[in-house]
C-alpha cells in the first residue's frame, strides 16, 4: 500500500519560509495570493493487510517521529 | 565528578564541551557514541551541539531515536543532570525531555554572533552562580516556540533558565537574535534536572576565547 502524508504548520505557529514565498509570488505578479504555509510530504510504501491497519500504524509514525506535534498537523492518506 | 558527553554523526562541539568540563570542572568526560546502549552512572550528561544526521527531518529528529537516548532518558528521570546545548537541546526537545519546539529565527538566516542572555531562575544545579552572560549562538533553528497554555506552565513552574536581554539585562524585543517567545534563550525540565540552551557557554568558557563568561554554569554544577 501507499501511505502518503501531508505535515503542516499549526495555524499559530509563524511560518516565515511562507511569507517570504508568498512576496516572491507577488513580484512575479501573482497579486492575487494572500497566504503561503510551507508543509512536508512524505511518501512511503507499507505492507499491511487492510487500510485500517495501514493508516493507524502512520497516525503512530506521524505521532512519534514524522511530525513534530507541538509545532505541527499532519493528515494520512492510504492507497491500494 | 563522573561526565559523559554523547557524540552523534555530526556532533561538533562535542570536544569543546569536553575541554570546559575538564578544565572547569575537573572531571575527564568520557565520551559516548550514540549506538553504545548505556550509560551506567553518571553525574553529569552533556548532549553538545553540531548538525546531528545533517538535521534531516527536523533538527534533532534523528538523533533522538539512536539507541543512546533511552539510557539519557532513563539517567534524566532518575534525576542525573542533562544538559542540551544547541543542537543538544533541539534533541532533548524532540526526545520530549524538554517542552515547547525550536523552529527556523524569523530571519530565516543563519547566525553566528555574540549574545547576552540573563537566567531567569538562578536556584538550580545549572544557574546558581549565573549571571548576565555574553557568549556566542551559532544556529538556523533556535527560534523557541511554545504555545500560550505550554508557556504559562513553564513560567508557573520557573521552567525558563535564560532570555536574551541587551547589555543592562533588559528584555525587549531588541536583544531577541531569533524571534524566540518571550526572549527564551533555555528552559529546564519540571524537575530542574535536566536543562537545554541555544547559546554556547563552551564557546566562552576561557580567556583565549575573548570572554569566559560561560564558565559560571558549569562553575554552577561544582556546587
Amino acid at each position: 500500500m501507499l501511505a502518503k502524508i501531508h505535515i503542516t504548520l499549526k495555524k499559530d505557529v509563524l511560518d516565515p519560509q511562507g511569507s517570504v514565498i508568498a512576496n516572491s509570488l507577488k513580484s512575479l505578479g501573482f497579486d492575487n495570493v494572500n497566504d503561503v504555509r510551507q508543509g512536508k510530504f512524505i511518501e512511503l510504501k507499507i505492507n499491511s493487510n487492510s487500510k485500517k491497519e495501514a493508516e493507524k500504524q502512520c497516525n503512530d509514525m506521524c505521532e512519534k517521529l514524522l511530525a513534530n506535534l507541538v509545532i505541527e498537523d499532519y493528515s494520512v492518506e492510504i492507497e491500494n | 565528578m563522573k561526565t559523559h558527553v554523547i557524540v552523534f554523526p555530526g556532533s561538533n562541539c562535542d570536544r569543546d564541551v569536553a575541554v570546559a568540563i575538564q578544565n572547569i570542572i575537573g572531571s575527564s568526560p568520557e565520551m559516548v557514541w550514540h549506538k553504545d546502549s548505556t550509560i551506567k552512572q553518571s553525574d553529569l550528561i552533556v548532549v553538545p551541539g553540531g548538525f546531528s544526521y545533517g538535521d534531516y527531518l527536523r533538527c534533532g529528529a534523528m538523533a533522538s531515536t539512536s539507541p543512546i537516548m533511552k539510557s539519557v532518558i532513563e539517567n534524566a528521570n532518575k534525576g542525573v543532570p542533562v544538559m542540551g546545548i544547541c543542537n543538544g537541546f533541539q534533541i532533548l526537545i524532540e526526545s520530549g525531555l524538554l517542552q515547547g519546539a525550536l523552529i527556523r529565527n524569523s530571519s530565516l538566516s543563519f547566525i553566528c554572533r555574540d549574545i547576552i542572555i540573563k537566567p531567569t531562575n538562578t536556584k538550580t544545579i545549572f544557574t546558581n552562580k549565573s549571571k548576565i552572560s555574553k557568549m556566542p549562538i551559532a544556529h538556523n533553528e533556535g527560534n523557541y516556540f511554545a504555545n500560550s497554555n505550554q508557556i504559562k506552565e513553564i513560567e508557573d513552574n520557573d521552567q525558563i533558565a535564560f532570555q536574551y536581554c541587551d547589555e543592562n539585562g533588559d528584555i525587549n524585543a531588541h536583544s531577541n537574535p531569533n524571534g524566540s517567545i518571550n526572549n527564551i534563550a533555555g528552559v529546564f525540565n519540571k524537575s530542574k534536572n535536566v536543562l537545554g540552551m541555544m547559546p554556547h557557554p563552551e564557546r566562552a568558557a576561557e580567556s583565549i576565547h575573548g570572554c569566559d563568561d560561560g564558565r559560571n554554569i558549569f562553575e554552577s554544577l561544582l556546587s
